[in-house]
This record gives C-alpha cells, structure tokens and sequence, in this order.
C-alpha cells in the first residue's frame, strides 16, 4: 500500500481531509499552535491535562487504575522481550543491567515497576509538576531499594541529543497518541537507542471500536479515565505505526492485541488488535 | 497527684515495652500449620529460584518428633496421584519417599454391591504409568521434612510447639498489608503474606471471617492395617460400594493392604468395639458377601454388557477377585468423621488459604490431599510469576488469580465427589439402575475414563 492509497483509504474514514496529514501535526485546531513548536513533540493542551490528575496518579483504584493494572500485561512484554529466559533461570531482577528510557514516564507508573525488576530507568516527561511526583513518589518507595529512576523534565528530542546510541530499550506506553509531529517523536526515540536495542510501545489502534469503547463509552459514558484523555485523530493504526518505525531503520520484530477489561480491571494479550496493542521494534545498524 | 502521675507514666512505660517487645520477627511469608500441605509449601519456597530470597516462617502446633520407620505400616495412608509425584519429585522429597516405602496402584476395581456393575482402571490406560501410589502420612510428612532441613533450602525458619492465640489482619483497602500473628506466649510475627494451612478447622479462615459451606457426612471411615490371606504382587486397589458406604483395600506391599471402610456411624462405633477376629469376618463379608439383587436392574446391565460385548467394548464382566483377610494389625484400628467443606473465598487482603483449610472432601475418591498439593503448585508458581513481574508479594492480581484458578479446579471436583457418595447412599432400585449403567457406560469407553483420571486419581484414601 503506498502513500497515496493510505491517505485515501483513511480519509474515507475520518472524513476529515484536514484532520488526515499522517505525518504531519495532527488536528487543525492546534495547527497554530503547531507552527510555534515545529520542532517539538509536546502538545502543551495535553501535559496540563494530566497535571490535572496529580493528586490522584498514584491511587491504584484511581481514575487512572487502568494504567496501573496495565502493569501487569507490559511488563512482561517489555521484561520477555528484553530478556527471554527459561523459568528454571529466573531471577527478581531480569532486568538488572538493562539501561531503560521511559519516554512520557507521568508519574512514574511504568518506571518504578521496571526498576523494581532491576532495570535502570530514565523517565522523561515534558511536565515538571509530573516530574516531580514521580521524583518524590519514588523516594517514598521503600521496594525500589537504591535502584531509584532518574526523573528529567525534557522531551524525547532534546534529550536524545545528549543520550544517542545509550539505551537497551525506549519505552513509550500509550504515550504516541498524546504526541504532535509522531514521525519526530519516533526518530528521537530510535536516536536514543543503541544499534540492536529495542523499542516498545503500546498504543489504542485508529479504529472505529476504539472512538466508540475507547473514548465514547470509556469517557463520556462511563467515565473510567477522564475525558479529554484521547483525540481520535491522533492515533495510529498497525501498519502505520509499523511503517513509520522501518522507514527509520527499525525492524518491528512483534505486535500483539490488548484487551482491557474495565469491570475487572484487568487486563490481557489479544489475537485481536482492533482496540489497542503493543509493538516490539529492534534498531538496525 | 504525683502518685497518679507516676502510676501513669508506669503503665505507659509497659505499654511502649509491650509494644516493643512484641514484634519478635518481620516476614514476607508466614505459613501457619506443619501438615503435609504447609511444610511441601514452605520447602516449596525454600527451592524455587525466584522464592527462595523471601524470609519464611513456619509455624507448627505440635512438637519436632523424631521419626522412625516402623516394621508395621501406619494406619493413616494416602493416595497421590500422578501430579503430586510430580511436584514431589521437583522438590526432591520423592526419592526419599522412594528410599523408605511406597506402594505403586497399578490396577483398581470398584464395583458395587447391588449389581454387576464395575469400572476398572490400569496403569496401560494411563499412558503406561502408575495409577497412583499408596504412602503412609507419615512417611510422606517425613520426607518432606527431611528435604525442609537441607542446606538446599536456606530461607524457612520452623517454629514448633507454635500456640497460635489469633491474628491480626490487614484491613480491606488500607495501604499497610502486614498481619499480626499473636502466640498465646507473648510474642508476635509479622508478616507481609500469611498462609493458612492449618487444616479444616482453619483459624486463619475464621481470622477471615469468610463464609464456610459445610456439611457432616453421616459416615465414619474406619481404617486398619490388613494382613492378607495370600501373598500376591498386590499393586490393585479394591474399592466395593456396599449401601452403607465403600469399603477399600489399598495395598502396602506383598502382604498388606490398608482399610478404608466408610460407613454409619452407628455401625462403625460397633465395628470398633468388635474383638478382632470378629472384625475380620465382618470386612471378609463386607468385600464378598452377595447383597439381594434386583432383577430388573440386572437384566438391564446383561443387556447393556450384551451390547458392548458385541461392539468389541468392554462388558466389565471380566471381574479380579478381591484378597480375602487374615487378619489386622494389633492395635491399627481407629475411626474418623467425613464431611463436606468449601470456603466461599481462599484469599483476603494479605492472606490465603490452602489444603483443607479452603476445601475438604469424602475421601472416596482419594483427593483430598492431591488437591491441597495441587494448591501449593499453583501457589507457587504464580507467586513466582508475581515476583518476577515485579509485583509486591501480597498484591491482590496474583492472589486472585490463585483463588480463581484453584475454585475452578476444586469446586467442581468437590461437587463430583459429593455426588458419588449421595448417588452410592441410597438403595432404591432407580438410582441403582443409573449408577450401574454409568459405571458400565464409562468403564467400556476409553475417552471417558482417561478424562476421569486427567481430573484426578480415582482412588480412595484414608
């Protein structure tokens, strides 16, 4: 499927020609906006959003619990795929060693279990009262240990400029659809990762069951996360987010469906990758 | 004035020291009962990998006993199946089971007493191997044990003569997971994930305060050690349901079996009081007497058997005989109530149960302990998994897990038990009818049969 085919097939679904530039910054509504940080990634509407959430991030019950239990799917995704080891071999720290960024880290959910399992975590996010929770919340950790997460209030871009070639694996959980300009987004992380390192993300995939589960039913009708969590325009689909890693000298080694399940706040793999998924990229030379 | 001050800072100085001296140890697992099923637990985590950095404390009621292997068989035995060997055999205790006694089943019968009905089982149905093995508690207990004291295992404290005086559990949604376990001694543990497997009548259930289904079965099981009245290779199992209860014959070694005979409680007061001889006659009639027949009934089975025959299946006519009795061991009878049990949860905030503690059944069927084992491997495993995931120890996803996992298994099992004991107590010719032809029925095709086994060792156990 070329370039052409694939801005036609999904003008046909956003009906939106305004709202389709693929690689481009996403809505029309924050073109200004855009312009002003051509070169950044951040979208400042959503860093205040999720400031917004503070008080609250760290409640496991939470409005934000969904992240939490997410936990339990991606980091055994991020901890297999980094490290495959049989269970005879298995010790609490797989990840020891393992230099891990954690691009859009908030408050420090992912970081801290990544930690927990030995790994050195970087998280990075573009707000500075986030930061700073998950600076503080790490501390209060007694199960961290001395393995602590460095915390920097910076985005991808700047900060893979000093850390190139540095990291074995740049995470970004459901972070690529809070994102402007996704293919810069894209390259820094790939920047900061070292030749044969590995990227992670999990993402809602651009279908209609997501706008409809994901954002109407999730925001408005039930309110499991807050509103405004999710723009529709800005997520990617499978191949998309495929075709914008190879073409920037990755291999997208796996890509898996996840289900979450909001009565048990549970969450699990799926065949199916329709609402969202999890993808596994390896950095070429 | 002064007096009332220095009284009180008196009572306030006993309370810090009380408070003090009263954490004696911190855990991250505290497992409250040495049976069978808490100390496999407890050298569980002493042997796998990813457990084996938790502290451990074991608490035991009774005393450190120092175990012999006697000439004559204990009374109390139990059947393991396949999946506890297994378990057994990873944690090392087996060879040393191996090394002191054990009898391999290799072929069981049950029939019942009031028609021609039978279901055999042998070990060339279950891909060649064992159908299960006869050991005596104590010999299992002891194995275990022994493998608990090794050097391999390094993490597991043991506290004997543990009088336990209650527990203090963490409340439902509060950030602070630790229990409190109180010794009626004074002094106090706590710890991060507290473990009852302190059997049915479980303190640490009632610590819970959750709901506990259960029932009495109005049956005793009266066991004994046999000396048979022939020497033969003696690896089959004999199970008869008479209307009164099943009485079984598991065998021990060439000469020996031992008894598992369920019936009222009436008469199985009276069998205890029976001198021996006397009680030997009354089980050589138990295991061969002709109860009356109903024609009907056997009519149908000869038609049923008929059918069977001439699809090339099995008719269960090909019957063993059972070893007639010479005589019981001095001093090996004794009685012991049945009864239903099932614990509507096996996990609270920072507790879980296992073994019979959650779930108790008729041990017709031999499940009793394999379940409780069943336990362990699943608990085991998954605490591992969360360990590894980076999960906290009492976090509630792998708990729940566990819980659901483990109903899944045993609920259903529990209830098939129940209803092979309700559908083998009654004598009317209707229900005799059903029973006879489904004995038949699953004895003739294979599938069944091995799916039967796949769910669980069909052998009785005291």
């Amino acid at each position: 499927m070329n370039l052409l085919q694939r801005k036609v097939l999904r003008t046909g679904l956003v009906g939106n020609i305004q709202k389709c530039q693929l690689f481009g910054t996403t809505s029309t509504l924050q073109q200004n906006q855009a312009e002003a940080q051509a070169k950044s990634t951040i979208d400042s509407k959503d860093v205040h959003h999720h400031e917004g959430l503070m008080k609250t991030w760290w409640d496991e019950l939470g409005p934000i619990k969904p992240l939490h239990s997410m936990n339990l799917v991606r980091v055994p995704f991020i901890r297999d795929g980094l490290v495959p080891c049989s269970p005879e071999e298995r010790n609490a720290a797989p990840l020891h060693n393992k230099k891990i960024l954690d691009v859009g880290c908030g408050g420090g959910i992912l970081s801290e279990a990544l930690a927990k399992i030995g790994a050195s975590v970087t998280g990075i996010d573009a707000g500075k009262a986030l930061i700073d929770l998950a600076i503080e919340h790490s501390k209060m950790n007694p199960k961290l240990g001395n393995n602590l997460p460095s915390y920097i209030c910076t985005s991808v871009e700047d900060h893979c400029k000093e850390r190139k070639n540095y990291y074995d694996a740049v995470v970004a959980s459901e972070v690529i659809e809070h994102v402007n300009n996704q293919e810069l987004f894209l390259k820094s992380c790939i920047e900061a990762v070292k030749t044969g390192g590995k990227i992670f993300i999990t993402t809602p995939n651009r279908s209609r069951a997501t706008q409809f589960f994901g954002i109407f039913l999730a925001e408005y009708v039930f309110n499991l996360i807050p509103k405004g969590t999710h723009q529709y325009e800005k997520f990617l689909t499978v191949p998309e987010l495929t075709f914008l890693l190879e073409r920037n000298n990755c291999h997208v080694e796996s890509t898996c469906g996840l289900i979450y399940r909001p009565l048990s706040n549970k969450w699990e793999f799926s065949t199916s990758q329709l609402i969202m998924f999890a993808l596994q990229a390896r950095k070429l030379e | 004035m002064l007096k009332t001050n220095i009284q009180s800072i008196i009572s306030l100085r006993k309370l810090s020291s009380s408070q003090n001296a009263s954490i004696k140890g911190s855990y991250d697992v505290i497992i409250a009962g040495g049976g069978m099923v808490g100390c496999t637990l407890a050298c569980a985590m002493g042997k796998k990998a990813l457990l084996s950095n938790l502290k451990v404390l074991l608490l035991e009621g009774s005393l450190s006993q120092r175990f012999e292997l006697k000439q004559e068989y204990s009374n109390r035995v139990v059947a393991l199946n396949q999946n506890t060997k297994s378990l057994m055999k990873s944690l090392q205790v087996w060879e040393h089971v191996e090394k002191m006694r054990l009898q391999p089943v290799r072929y069981m019968q049950v029939w019942d007493a009031c028609s021609d009905a039978l279901i055999s089982f042998s070990s060339s149905d279950i891909l060649d191997d064992d159908v299960a093995y006869i050991v005596e508690n104590d010999v299992l207990l002891h194995a275990i044990d022994k493998e608990l004291k090794t050097s391999d295992v390094k993490n597991v404290e043991i506290v004997y003569g543990a009088k336990i005086a209650g527990y203090e559990l963490p409340q439902i949604n509060s950030q602070n997971s630790e229990s409190i376990v109180k010794m009626s001694n004074g002094d106090t543990y706590k710890c991060q994930l507290l473990i009852g497997a302190d059997g049915a009548n479980s303190a640490v259930r009632k610590a819970m305060g959750v709901q506990y289904l259960s029932w009495n079965y109005d049956q005793m099981g009266v066991v004994a050690t046999l000396h048979l009245a022939e020497e033969t290779e003696n690896t089959t199992a004999w199970q008869r349901f008479l209307p009164t209860g099943p009485v079984a014959f598991l065998p021990l070694d060439s000469k020996r079996s031992s008894l598992v005979w369920s019936t009222t409680h009436a008469h199985a007061k009276e069998l205890l009081k029976l001198p021996d001889e006397q009680f030997v006659d009354a089980l050589n009639d138990a295991m061969w007497k002709q109860y009356p027949r109903r024609g009907a009934v056997d009519a149908c089975t000869m038609w049923v058997g008929g059918l069977l025959r001439r699809a090339g299946l099995p008719d269960g006519a090909e019957r063993q005989l059972p070893p007639s009795v010479r005589a019981i061991a001095p001093a090996s009878r004794a009685a012991f109530p049945f009864a239903f049990g099932h614990s509507t949860k096996y996990i609270a905030p920072g507790v879980v149960l296992v073994g019979d503690a959650a779930h108790r059944v008729h041990p017709l069927a031999g499940q009793g302990v394999n379940l409780g084992f069943g336990d362990v491997k699943d608990l085991t495993d998954l605490l591992a998994d969360a360990l590894y995931t980076g999960l906290d120890i009492s976090h509630h996803s792998w708990l729940q897990s566990y819980e659901s996992l483990r109903q899944r298994h045993n609920v259903p099992t529990q209830l098939a038990i129940d209803a092979l004991y309700r559908l083998y107590s009654l004598d009317i010719a209707p229900l005799v009818l059903v029973r006879s032809l489904g004995l038949q029925l699953t004895n003739a095709f294979h599938p069944i049969k091995i799916g039967l086994y796949d769910d669980g060792t069909p052998a009785a156990q005291a």
